[in-house]
């Protein structure tokens, strides 16, 4: 264990708060669908490859501008999620929480192996958005993607907020994930809502690898760690409340920079997948008799 | 089910059959070219039971298997070469550690269900492929190990691919057998009723809990004793053998093989590595595919695939889905009979 000076702290604090975002979005669109359907969307973290493999693609090959380029790759994950929404899920009436979670990893394996296909194996990254030069405050040096990833999180979130609080839509995907039963009586359809959740967690996830993969690379096989770490955002967040599963994100991504960086026993930044994951089973188990119970009523 | 075929004597002469061809298969006329593919048929075989055993009756689904089997064959591997040790003794101090490390994981994990169980087994097992990578000085990091010997009872060494084609077979067989008295067995009765109802289950006395634990301990031990064979058949491993992929992998065998079928779990891994193994290479070759498949991520599409249809599908498994069509058949045709 070393101790860390002013420099090295502030540094891992904002690499955490950048990697936190990403887990942030990610966290929400798992937040989204278990809300409005029920389900936790095993292929969470593949949108978040999509979304970096396809900005790569449009940026790189197809010489598309950076926001062109965005756009496209999220509007094109969010119909991947439709798609999944309505050829698995929507197929598969009645099926069991264990048939679901069997379905969505398979969507997972499928849409890696399609991405390994076109893309093949090797991680790329597509240019940043703003330059390469790095900007130097309190002593961290903060590359400018990295105020990119803050900035579009905290945008993401004041519209999902107002898309919540003001829009017609917002309020049926909140009625729906009050009681869906109730929802269907005064006239919503679950079944749109839980397409429009899907292809929405779908967006949010998108985004987040099209604006982390410039940073830190992206590759076919990402997705699932990536989507962990969202999974470990969204219980620290409870899976209600959009602050909370930001808030937990946020933790999540300081808490492992800030281990690797003071280089603590057994935490050294070999083990760096592995601290997310611990955090996952330390808040599975003291939660483990809430969960079961909510499981059980729904 | 298995019930219904009891007492059948075609039930029997099938099993002699099948004993019959398993004896015949690795002869040079019939698939001697193809006896590394047979011989990992039943190590999988014993890894998929296991899973097929605790997701069938359970009816929880477990995505870390592949951390049991790494963990047999990490410990077989590293204590019968760094420390000189028996094989036979580290297969079995393999298969106790592991079993001891999935009961004391598995209470805490066992009060969970549906998909944190899922999401927390998915866990464990990246945080030991994690460790398996890790732990460079006694695993040797990404490279794996080298050099792992035969295993030889007295002076008779099992140095063939022939010999050891027997010996896993030899031990895939026994642990089918285990598996359906396990099943047949007050035991079994008692997770089928948790699989049924986990509230009725309680209500009439079973210890849930401890149940689920106790077949989560098997199924880990089974997939121990797996990892051991495999590492004295292959010589060498290295983690990329024990990764998240090959939990799915596994699953993908038990899925297709059927969730609560003993001798679906054979199927469903003949199935799968003859698909990965043989077929995947041959779609390769058409000319018109060979541009899809050239990335080696191919088979993950058809896993994929496989995995989503079968559960939408057939969400009781293709094999037992196919045999319960056949008994359905049966049955309507013995029926016609009995009228005319």
């Amino acid at each position: 264990m070393r101790w860390m000076t002013t420099d090295l702290f502030v540094q891992s604090l904002t690499s955490g708060l950048t990697q936190g975002c990403i887990y942030a979005l990610i966290g929400l669109g798992f937040t989204i669908i278990f809300n409005v359907t029920g389900i936790i969307n095993f292929a969470q973290g593949e949108f978040v490859m999509l979304g970096g493999m396809l900005s790569y693609f449009l940026t790189r090959s197809a010489g598309l501008p950076v926001v062109p380029a965005l756009l496209l790759s999220v509007l094109v994950a969010a119909l991947v999620g439709a798609a999944l929404y309505l050829l698995t899920i929507r197929t598969a009436r009645r099926a069991s929480v264990v048939s679901l979670i069997i379905i969505t990893i398979g969507a997972a394996i499928f849409i890696r192996g399609i991405a390994g296909e076109i893309w093949g194996i090797n991680p790329v990254s597509p240019p940043p958005f703003t330059g390469k030069h790095p900007l130097h405050v309190l002593g961290a040096t903060i590359l400018p993607q990295a105020l990119w990833i803050i900035g579009i999180t905290l945008a993401a979130a004041v519209v999902l907020h107002l898309l919540f609080s003001h829009t017609i839509i917002g309020k049926a995907l909140r009625a729906c994930s009050m009681n869906r039963s109730a929802a269907s009586l005064v006239g919503i359809d679950p079944k749109t809502m839980a397409l429009i959740a899907f292809a929405l967690a779908a967006a949010l996830g998108a985004l987040g690898g099209a604006v982390v993969a410039p940073l830190s690379f992206m590759s076919y096989g990402a997705g699932v760690g990536l989507g962990l770490k969202g999974f470990v955002a969204a219980s620290m967040g409870g899976f209600r409340s959009q602050t909370a599963v930001i808030v937990g994100g946020i933790v999540l991504g300081v808490v492992e920079q800030v281990t690797i960086a003071i280089g603590w026993g057994p935490f050294k930044s070999d083990y760096k997948e592995a601290i997310a994951l611990v955090l996952l089973l330390l808040i599975l188990l003291v939660r483990s008799r809430k969960l079961s119970e909510e499981e059980r009523v729904s | 089910m298995l019930a219904t075929l009891k007492g059948n004597k075609w039930s029997y002469l099938a099993m002699v059959a099948s004993l019959l061809l398993l004896i015949l298969l690795p002869s040079q006329h019939l698939l001697g070219q193809k006896i590394s593919l047979l011989t990992a048929v039943g190590i999988y075989s014993i890894v998929t039971v296991g899973l097929c055993l605790l997701m069938g009756y359970t009816g929880q689904v477990a995505l870390g298997q592949a951390a049991f089997f790494g963990l047999g064959a990490y410990i077989s591997a590293i204590l019968s070469t760094t420390y000189n040790v028996n094989p036979w003794l580290a297969m079995v101090i393999a298969a106790v550690a592991t079993g001891a490390f999935a009961y004391v994981t598995g209470f805490p994990i066992f009060r969970l269900r549906g998909n944190y169980l899922a999401m927390a087994t998915l866990g464990l097992g990246i945080i030991m492929w994690v460790l398996f990578r890790q732990l460079r000085q006694y695993t040797g990091g990404p490279d794996g190990l080298t050099g792992i010997p035969n295993l030889s009872i007295g002076g008779f060494t099992f140095d063939t691919a022939l010999k050891r084609y027997f010996l896993i077979w030899f031990f895939c067989i026994v642990i089918l057998l285990i598996s359906q008295n396990v099943m047949r067995s007050r035991a079994g009765r008692a997770l089928r009723a948790i699989h049924g109802s986990e509230g009725a289950a309680e209500s009439v006395g079973v210890n849930v809990t401890q149940f689920k634990v106790k077949i989560f301990v098997l199924s880990a031990v089974y997939a121990s004793l797996a990892g051991s064979l495999y590492a004295h058949q292959t010589h060498a491993i290295g983690p990329s053998s024990f990764d998240f992929l090959a939990s799915v992998v596994i699953l993908t065998m038990a899925v297709v093989g059927g969730l609560a079928s003993v001798w679906g779990a054979v199927f469903g891994a003949a199935a799968i590595l003859i698909l990965k193994i043989e077929l995947i290479p041959e779609m390769s070759k058409v000319s018109f595919l060979r541009s899809f498949f050239q990335s080696g991520a191919a088979y993950l599409i058809i896993y994929g695939l496989l995995l989503m249809l079968v559960m939408i599908f057939m969400p009781k498994g293709l094999f037992v889905t196919l045999r319960d069509a056949y008994e359905r058949w049966r049955l309507r045709r013995t029926r016609r009979g009995a009228v005319t």
